[in-house]
């Protein structure tokens, strides 16, 4: 009796929590299914993407099924430009749960967040990399 | 009394004449018919990369023309490398060089990246292991390791090396870059794990110089071995011992 006094008020409150906090609805990728089933996936892919990376990195392996960029090209939305929007904006696929659980992603601060697409402002002339570094004698010696 | 530059070089003459005895032995003394050492077939996409390739170039600089930049182009567009209007400090992974000799007048241009050495100073000076060459020769940085520490880029005899100093956006997808890593000319290896050509060679073919030629130097048959074997070629500073993957014709 004593024990539902205190857990009927901590269970209203917990109800109230979450109906505040509505659950994440990432949108959903290409495909049918994902590589994994959903619940795995959901539970493992930073394990998968952790493993896939030394694989990439150090042995040169490039199977599609556990590669980051794969996840770019399945699960990107487009905007109505048709240009591809991160995938770590708010909202979007990855951000979407992340939010939610308040865990910090570090991929994104060094990998592409779009699949390749033309970006305005990309350099083609760099006409000013082209100073000499090596004198001649140094590079003769 | 030799000095120790030439001491050092004797002992490495010797050493290759003793590794490559043994290994005449060793092909002897196999059953015929078999062979130690197999011509490396194309990886598929699950095989590691193994020893039995060693990936490199040849640059002809007969053939490189002054002025051409379409090698350095073709390499900012790969990697999606944007200049921050700060040339001292932009990241390049190739770059062209114009020299002349004072003497003669002769002026030559080449272009000069990372030279994939056998026995690469920066991954000795590495303090992370981030710095690394791989089994078929490619050194890389593994920027998940490097601390941005950039012992390599002073070990480098090349200047090979870039720090990246801002915060970056728009990255490509096949070559992730971020504040605070070291990069360099990785020979695209992305390209090269899927049997291309790195860009810097395609630009070079399709703007008709053909100065680069990519290839396995441990496949006599490949095209980067047989021009090698027919023109004379140098190693920059061959003075370091390095054993470079990448070598230059005609200066």
């Amino acid at each position: 009796m004593r024990l539902s006094v205190i857990l009927l008020p901590l269970l209203i409150m917990s109800a109230v929590a979450a109906a505040e906090l509505p659950k994440p609805s990432p949108p959903r990728g290409d495909g049918a299914q994902c590589v994994e089933p959903t619940d795995v996936m959901r539970r493992d892919h930073m394990r998968f993407l952790m493993h896939q990376r030394d694989e990439t990195m150090h042995r040169g392996i490039r199977t599609k099924k556990h590669s980051l960029v794969e996840c770019l090209n399945c699960h990107t939305q487009k905007d109505e430009q048709g240009r591809f929007v991160s995938i770590n904006a708010p909202g979007q696929f990855c951000q979407e749960c992340h939010a939610y659980s308040g865990v910090k992603m570090d991929c994104f601060e060094c990998h592409a967040t779009t699949p390749r697409q033309p970006t305005p402002g990309s350099a083609r002339s760099r006409d000013h990399l082209l100073g000499d570094v090596f004198t001649p004698l140094q590079f003769m010696r | 009394m030799p000095s120790s530059n030439q001491n050092s070089q004797i002992n490495e003459s010797r050493r290759k004449w003793v590794g490559g005895a043994g290994a005449a032995a060793a092909v002897l003394t196999l059953a015929p018919g078999v062979r130690l050492l197999e011509l490396a077939a194309a990886r598929s996409e699950e095989e590691p990369v193994s020893g039995k390739v060693r990936w490199g170039m040849l640059v002809d600089t007969t053939k490189c023309a002054q002025g051409c930049t379409e090698c350095v182009d073709a390499c900012n567009d790969e990697h999606g490398l944007i200049g921050m209007g700060r040339p001292l400090t932009d990241a390049q992974y190739i770059r062209k060089l114009d020299l002349k000799d004072k003497l003669t007048g002769k002026t030559y241009s080449l272009p000069v990246m990372c030279q994939h050495c056998e026995t690469p100073p920066c991954v000795d000076v590495c303090p992370t292991g981030a710095s690394f060459r791989r089994a078929d020769g490619i050194v890389l940085v593994d920027k998940h390791i490097c601390i941005g520490c950039r012992y390599c880029m002073m070990a480098c005899p090349y200047k090979a090396r870039s720090f990246v100093h801002e915060d970056l956006t728009n990255q490509v997808p096949e070559t992730p870059r971020g504040k605070g890593t070291v990069e360099s000319c990785n020979f695209c290896v992305h390209r090269v794990d899927r049997d291309r050509d790195p860009a810097c060679v395609e630009a070079c073919a399709q703007a008709g110089h053909k100065a680069l030629v990519f290839g396995d130097l441990n496949d006599a048959s490949s095209a980067v071995s047989q021009q090698m074997a027919e023109l004379p070629s140098r190693q920059i500073r061959e003075d370091l011992g390095l054993n470079t993957g990448v070598r230059y014709h005609g200066v």
